[in-house]
This record gives C-alpha cells, sequence and structure tokens, in this order.
C-alpha cells in the first residue's frame, strides 16, 4: 500500500494523455458489463416518455444508472422533482465515500481536470484506480480516461437503449441484466488485499444484509456497510 | 410526448435535479475530508473501504437474487481468480447466469 513509501521520495502525481489512454484501455472491457445496463436505462426511459435529446441529457450529466433507473421507474408526467432528487442524492450517496480515498490523486488536480474528474467518478473507475494506486500509480489522467471510457460507452448504450426502446424490450428479469451485478462481483478478487480484508469484508456484508432487512427498498445498506466494514479495520489498526 | 429532439421544461428541471444531487455525492466527500489530515486510523480505514463498500453493495444483491444471481457469480470469481482477466469473468458469469435462467 501507499503507506509504506516515504513521502519525500514518493514522485508527484502528475494527469498525462499516456494516463488517459492507460485508464480508457482499462475500462474498455468493463464497458461489456455496463452496456445491458445502459440499453435498460435507454428503454426505461422511452417507456415514461424521455425525448431523445433529454434521454442524452439525462445520460450525460446524472451517469449513475442504478438512480437512474429508481427515478425512471416512479416517474410521472409532467415530470416529477422532489422524487427523482431524491432517488439521485440516496442511492448515489455512496460516491461520497470514494473522494475521499481518491484524494491522493484529486489533490493534485487543477480547475477543470479536478471538475471533470470529479464527474466521471463511478464504482468502475474507482476500482480500477484504486487497484492502480495500489500499484504505486501517479497518473490521475488514469482516473479521468477509466471514466470517459465508461461515461462513452454509456451514453452509446443508452442512447440505442432510447431508439430501440419501442421494438425490443427485455423483461426485467433477464440474465443479460446479470452483467451489472457480474461487473461489480469480477472487480472483487483484485480488490481483495490478502487475510487482513477478512474482518472488513465479513462486517461489510453482515451490517448489509441486516441494514437491506432493516430499510428495504433504499440503498442505505450500502453505506452502512461499507462504513461498518473499514470501521471495523480501522480499528483493529495497522494498514 | 416522446418526440426526439424535445426538451420538456419539467424534464429538464428534473434531470438538473438529479444532476446536482449526484455531483454533489461525487464531490462532497471529498470536499468534506481533504481538509483532514489523515491519521493512522483512517488510512486504515479508507484502505480497507473499497473492498468493503463492493461487498456491501454484492451480498444483499445475490441474497435477494435466486439460483441465476448466485451460479452467475460463483463463475465469475473463479474465472477472475483463475484468469485475472474481469472480462473473461464478466462474460462467464452472465453466460452461466442465462444457462442457469434457460434451464428453470
Amino acid at each position: 500500500m501507499a503507506e509504506t513509501e516515504p513521502p519525500a521520495a514518493a514522485p508527484p502525481v502528475i494527469f498525462t494523455a499516456a494516463g488517459i489512454r492507460h485508464g480508457m484501455r482499462r475500462a474498455a472491457w468493463l464497458t461489456i458489463g455496463m452496456a445491458p445496463f445502459g440499453l435498460a436505462v435507454g428503454m426505461l426511459s422511452e417507456r415514461h416518455g424521455l425525448s431523445l435529446a433529454e434521454t442524452v441529457l439525462m445520460n450525460a450529466l446524472v451517469f449513475a444508472g442504478t438512480s437512474q433507473i429508481v427515478a425512471l421507474e416512479h416517474w410521472s408526467h409532467p415530470a416529477p422533482l422532489i422524487g427523482p432528487l431524491v432517488a439521485a442524492f440516496a442511492v448515489n450517496l455512496r460516491m461520497a465515500l470514494m473522494g475521499p480515498v481518491l484524494a491522493p490523486w484529486l489533490d493534485r488536480l487543477q480547475g477543470w481536470r479536478k471538475l471533470a474528474t470529479l464527474h466521471l467518478v463511478v464504482d468502475h473507475s474507482f476500482a480500477l484506480s484504486v487497484l492502480e494506486m495500489q500499484r504505486g500509480g501517479r497518473d490521475a489522467g488514469f482516473l479521468f480516461g477509466a471514466g470517459l471510457a465508461l461515461w462513452l460507452s454509456w451514453l452509446a448504450a443508452s442512447t440505442v437503449g432510447r431508439l430501440a426502446g419501442g421494438v425490443l424490450a427485455l423483461p426485467a428479469g433477464h440474465p443479460l441484466f446479470f452483467a451489472a451485478l457480474a461487473a461489480i462481483v469480477s472487480l472483487l478478487v483484485p480488490l481483495w488485499r490478502g487475510r487482513r480484508d477478512l474482518l472488513p469484508w465479513v462486517v461489510a456484508g453482515i451490517v448489509a444484509l441486516l441494514v437491506a432487512r432493516v430499510a428495504p427498498g433504499s440503498s442505505w445498506y450500502i453505506i452502512a456497510g461499507a462504513l461498518a466494514g473499514s470501521l471495523a479495520a480501522g480499528l483493529r489498526g495497522g494498514a | 410526448m416522446a418526440g426526439m429532439m424535445g426538451l420538456e421544461g419539467a424534464t429538464v428541471a428534473a434531470i438538473a435535479a438529479m444532476a446536482v444531487a449526484t455531483y454533489a455525492c461525487r464531490a462532497g466527500g471529498y470536499w468534506l475530508l481533504r481538509r483532514l489530515h489523515p491519521s493512522r486510523f483512517l488510512r486504515a480505514m479508507l484502505a480497507a473501504l473499497p473492498g468493503a463498500l463492493f461487498i456491501a453493495f454484492v451480498v444483499p444483491a445475490l441474497a435477494a437474487g435466486g439460483a441465476m444471481q448466485w451460479a452467475g457469480a460463483a463463475a465469475t470469481l473463479a474465472m477472475v481468480a483463475a484468469t485475472g482477466n474481469v472480462a473473461l469473468g464478466i462474460i462467464a458469469g452472465t453466460g452461466t447466469a442465462w444457462v442457469v435462467w434457460a434451464l428453470r
């Protein structure tokens, strides 16, 4: 981990085109898992009366699929305001936990680079960047590039879904949608840091299960599980 | 409604509200914590956070799922552990889920 290196000797964090390309290449494969998810969001947009332009606008600016599905499932005409706002905040609050982990890179970015990179933080670009940091990566362009690749493929998939929405419709339980969960599950293997992760992972899993049972229909369980698991690691001490 | 290029006021307002709330989540945690000098405790916490976050995401989803999700997740983990390639894991997992779904 980064803690082991002497701070004075650490090379500075940079933001280069090579880093952006590297991040884009690493994320390219994960877009396979995101594509069915994007298609589903596009189809849902069509079913709830969003125009093509509105669909593209939502996917470009929000870029957070689960919250979009939750909001669209409760859409009405004319569009509600409070429901989508609450859905976006409650479902995406887990992203607030990602920023502090990415701080060693984000701290060194200025202006548009920082603002744009923050917008491109999603589960997959976050996980890939954490792995890159653990390998000693110092190019924050990696995070931007990984997010950009996912953002572009997300726009493409959701636009295709919006256009195809009237023609083809997959049932909600279709196995293609499992690809989105598989993309998250696949990241667990490289994220496993060995036996020291056993305690935080078990605590996170148990707390998430309990909170999911107590408060179904929200995603507080993700935040509660993540905080409880990492708190267990912090209380145990060491890194 | 549902034309191609139409933009309705209420819809654009809803999208803007979602965009602002989501960006606040993305940037908010970072802005709140960047002023703190991370202690040893906080560093250990942040280092364990990514794995814990994804476990908290996956475990309840699997608990709520059936044989399709369990078989797919197992195939995903096994493939990534064997090859180190997350794309092969996603393909193997989704393929396995599809087989289980078709066999029901």
